[in-house]
């Protein structure tokens, strides 16, 4: 005779060490097995596509930097570039570089988080700490440019608010000097120990057609196989000038597309990132960092859609503008939020342990899930 | 069998070289300091606590409507024609008497939009940040340099003038008007 | 220790009483110690400097914790077995202290000189999994009660393979006293177990690799025993935030740190007197060579604890190294893994044993 068991609902945060921010999951536990997942998100709602209708342009800014708080450059980035494109106007070339130059710094200190955190989650305390150190660097280098160390506001439309400091140039490349090393050391200490790779590979394992079918974008899609990355697919800025690789995952040490891969996507593209960077440095051309705009920025009627590369994927701005001095409408397409609906399916048939070990290789920011 | 070896092998072994990491970490100066002792050196752009040299402040309002937040309050009456309120150090001339500058610093998003647009170069952010308060209501900076009571002096004063202007302008209006009445008045002022 | 208070008094009660109090001052004093340690340890390791502000480079920071713990409201949630709840710290620091009655601090200064000590240790450390499910059960609390299935079934398997290893020493020994272990290994450190005994001969080199592999495994298992990095998934903080004791707090919360630490301690004395040759010294005694013999069982006690401390830091060395194993694999580990070496080893330690 069969014994009648029943399933156990376990809730997992609001307040919980490793939900990343304030995501609620309702597990549904077999044991300790999965048998469903459901997310809930709101708790850090604050309405930022309804804040932006009452802003004017610029004003938008400070409130983008607030959405994905690991990655406020790259978030002022798509935005000032839609506006832009709402206006029709060129920035100067020194602009450009100097943009890229922050975006892929900015990209760098996300994926550090990403991934100390991915490693605090299963256990290793220490790599989360040395990339907290790391990323300090990164940090100093934007605080020096521009007076603060996480909500920028940095780039403006038409420009950025600062120039770079005199020794921006030497410090980041000591930095670029120092941070190579480091990722060896990281490597060595985290990704190729035996633990961690027992506890990642095989691990909520994405194909390659759920992941599309999702709309998975970032580095969660590119650890499923596919080389897809928006500087390289629809170019934006100045991306095309610049010689670097879309690193995949390869099923180094387990299948395709597990949270293994979607790691150590992460590390391969600090070290593209760090390419980038090192191109561009040194061909900062002198010149003004602001373009010639009106002092009261009051773009044509008409919609636009920009998309850039977030640290976590596909950043899109949708703004409509009605011929006013606020826009009528800024839709944000968060990638954070859309690599979250995957995360259901990648836990099912897994233990309560693996649950954080999927979360954490996502990679959400839950100021960006919930705006 | 095989994989069975090579994976002890490799558990102890990746184990060691982790240790062996930490523990070359463990005589690496740290890189922490003892915070309200040692404290870093602050970059020159740092952005923290807004500052207002109302000595400058022409009370354009220009910041006030810069800001995302709405955390900045300027309330200004009009200068009487003879007063003279001097000029900012960039050579404006001021015309205003700027009664209420308020920031509410726990509004405050520290995103510098305000400080642009001033043509006075009078708000500027500071490198203090060590502000906190154990009353809301004291993170209410009031920069104002006039006291509560000269504030409504010069309201009254102004209220007055503006009184004044508009009897005299309705005087004058009233003279400019109606040219025909003047016979009454005078009627009334005989009256009288 | 126990005889000579017994010959002081005349009386056991007053024998017994002392005893363990001193040992319960060492307990303490170690659980001081450590926790300061293992924070220093773990803040340079991870370029911090750790707690500064109490003391001398915060060697009192535990007592200022200690000190906030005792003030803390003791709270007992309301859907919680009362009567559990509040028997179970008490029970789980029972168990750890417990098993140092039988552990030699010094040829002079131990509890008891059970016969059967190394079974009476092994036997008593596992009294800490009633405790560990009955925190859990009591709470009544998800987290705490799946930390405390966890933790049941980590700490009775992980029992094999250290009494498989500890057999492989009794039968080299033959004996299972921990006192008598300690006495075999005496003088130099060539002569102790893990260089394969005292008596020299051509068994004692043959022995060397393989009661390595024996030491591996007995501390990989009783790091598993006392549930630290790797094996903490009972309280693993970033999937069950605290396992077992997730509801308490206080000075409840503190008895289980106490085990904690007390377990850390008892587990690498385990180590360190079945192959580190226990209280003694590893090149001779000072006490002896200028004629002092008074100072032999303090040099001796030195020596124990220093070697205990040794482990434990190895044991927060490897905790702020490594990432946590999940609950299957550290079955896997344990069935698959350790069972079979030590088992292995066993056999083969028999054999030379026998030549």
């Amino acid at each position: 005779m069969a014994l009648k068991t029943e399933t156990m609902i376990l809730n997992m945060g609001p307040q919980h060490p490793s939900t990343h921010g304030v995501l609620r999951l309702e597990l549904e536990l077999d044991g300790e097995l999965i048998v469903n997942v459901k997310p809930h998100i709101g708790y850090l709602h604050r309405c930022f596509e309804k804040h932006a209708e009452a802003m004017s342009y610029p004003q938008v800014i400070p409130y983008t930097d607030r959405m994905d708080y690991l990655a406020s450059m790259y978030n002022n980035f798509g935005y000032v570039i839609a506006v832009e494109k709402l206006l029709g106007i060129q920035v100067p070339e020194r602009v450009e570089y100097i943009r890229v130059i922050m975006g892929e710094l900015q990209r760098i200190a996300s994926h550090l988080v990403a991934i100390g955190t991915n490693g605090l989650d299963i256990g290793a305390f220490t790599p989360f700490l040395y990339l907290f150190r790391d990323r300090e660097k990164i940090l100093s280098l934007f605080e020096m440019t521009c007076g603060a160390r996480l909500l920028y506001n940095y780039m403006w439309v038409g420009g950025l608010s600062h120039d770079i400091h005199p020794d921006f140039v030497r410090l980041t490349k000591e930095f670029i000097n120092y941070f190579r090393p480091t990722i060896t050391e990281l490597n060595n200490l985290l990704t190729f120990n035996k633990i961690f790779i027992e506890r990642t590979a095989n691990i909520g394992v994405l194909p390659l057609d759920t992941a599309i079918n999702y709309g998975v974008t970032g580095p969660s899609l590119r650890g499923s196989g596919l080389a897809f990355d928006i500087r390289k697919e629809d170019t934006y800025s100045i991306y095309d000038r610049f010689d670097f690789e879309i690193p995949v995952g390869q099923g180094l040490v387990g299948t395709v597309g597990d949270s293994w891969d979607r790691y150590y996507v992460r590390i391969l593209e600090m070290e593209q990132s760090l390419r980038i960077i090192e191109q561009a440095i040194d061909q900062i051309p002198d010149g003004d960092v602001k373009a010639a705009i009106p002092k009261r920025i009051k773009p044509p009627k008409g919609t636009v859609y920009t998309r850039v590369e977030n640290p976590r994927g596909e950043l899109g701005y949708f703004i409509i503008s009605d011929g006013n001095l606020n826009p009528f409408r800024v839709k944000v397409r968060a990638p954070s939020f859309v690599n979250l609906e995957v995360f259901g399916e990648l836990c099912k048939g897994h233990l309560v342990a693996d649950v954080i070990a999927i979360l954490g290789s996502i990679d959400i920011v839950l100021g960006e899930v919930d705006r | 069998m095989k994989q069975y070896l090579k994976n002890t092998w490799y558990g102890i072994w990746t184990v060691l070289i982790g240790m062996k990491i930490t523990f070359k970490h463990l005589f690496t100066p740290a890189v922490t300091i003892q915070y309200p002792d040692v404290k870093v050196p602050l970059p020159e752009r740092v952005r923290n606590r807004l500052y207002v040299n109302i000595d400058d402040c022409i009370g354009c309002d220009q910041c006030s409507r810069a800001c995302p937040v709405n955390c900045i309050e300027i309330e200004t009456v009009k200068s009487l024609p003879g007063e003279n309120l001097g000029t900012t150090s960039n050579g404006k001339k001021k015309a205003l008497w700027v009664t209420k500058f308020n920031i509410d610093i726990a509004k405050c998003c520290y995103c510098q939009l305000c400080v642009p647009p001033c043509p006075t170069e009078c708000i500027y952010m500071t490198d203090v940040y060590e502000f906190s308060e154990f009353e809301r209501d004291n993170l209410v900076y009031k920069f104002a340099n006039l006291t509560e009571e000269e504030a409504v002096e010069k309201k009254s004063n102004y209220e007055k003038f503006q009184a004044e202007k508009e009897a005299s302008r309705q005087v004058g209006a009233a003279a400019s008007a109606k040219p025909e009445t003047p016979v009454k008045t005078q009627q009334e002022n005989k009256n009288e | 220790m126990y005889q000579f208070l017994f010959n002081l008094s005349g009386s056991e009660i007053i024998a017994t009483i002392f005893t363990a109090a001193v040992i319960l001052v060492f307990i303490l004093l170690f659980v001081l110690f450590a926790v300061w340690f293992e924070r220093k340890v773990s803040a340079h390791m991870q370029d911090r400097l750790g707690p500064m502000r109490v003391g001398w480079h915060g060697v009192l920071q535990t007592i200022a914790d200690f000190v906030k713990m005792l003030q803390k409201e003791d709270i007992i949630a309301t859907e919680a077995d009362r009567k559990l709840y509040t028997i179970a710290p008490v029970l789980v620091f029972t168990g750890s202290f417990a098993a140092y009655a039988a552990i030699p601090f010094s040829s002079k200064l131990l509890g008891s000189e059970v016969e059967v000590g190394i079974f009476y240790l092994l036997a008593v450390s596992s009294f800490v999994v009633a405790g560990i499910l009955m925190a859990g059960w009591s709470s009544n609390n998800k987290y705490s009660l799946l930390g405390a299935m966890r933790s049941a079934a980590q700490i009775v398997s992980y029992e094999i393979p250290t009494a498989l290893v500890v057999l492989s020493i009794v039968m080299l020994t033959g004996t299972l006293s921990l006192e008598k272990i300690s006495q075999l290994q005496t003088a130099y450190f060539w002569n102790w177990n893990i260089f394969g005994g005292p008596e020299f001969s051509l068994a004692k080199f043959l022995l060397i690799p393989f009661m390595f592999v024996g030491f591996l495994i007995i501390y990989i298992s009783t790091l598993a025993e006392v549930n630290r990095t790797p094996f903490d998934i009972p309280e693993a903080e970033s999937e069950l935030v605290a396992g077992y004791f997730t509801e308490y707090c206080g000075m409840k919360w503190a008895m289980f740190m106490l085990s904690e630490y007390a377990n850390m301690f008892a587990v690498s004395a385990i180590v360190t007197i079945l192959f580190f040759g226990g209280y003694q010294s590893p090149f001779g005694y000072l006490g002896n060579s200028i004629g002092a013999e008074w100072l032999v069982p303090f040099e001796q006690a030195f020596w124990f604890i220093a070697k205990g401390i040794f482990f434990v830091f190895v044991q927060m060395w490897l905790r702020w190294t490594l990432p946590r194993l999940r609950v299957d694999q550290l079955m896997t580990v344990c069935w698959k893994y350790l069972i079979p070496y030590a088992f292995l080893n066993l056999i083969i330690v028999g054999f030379i044993s026998l030549l």
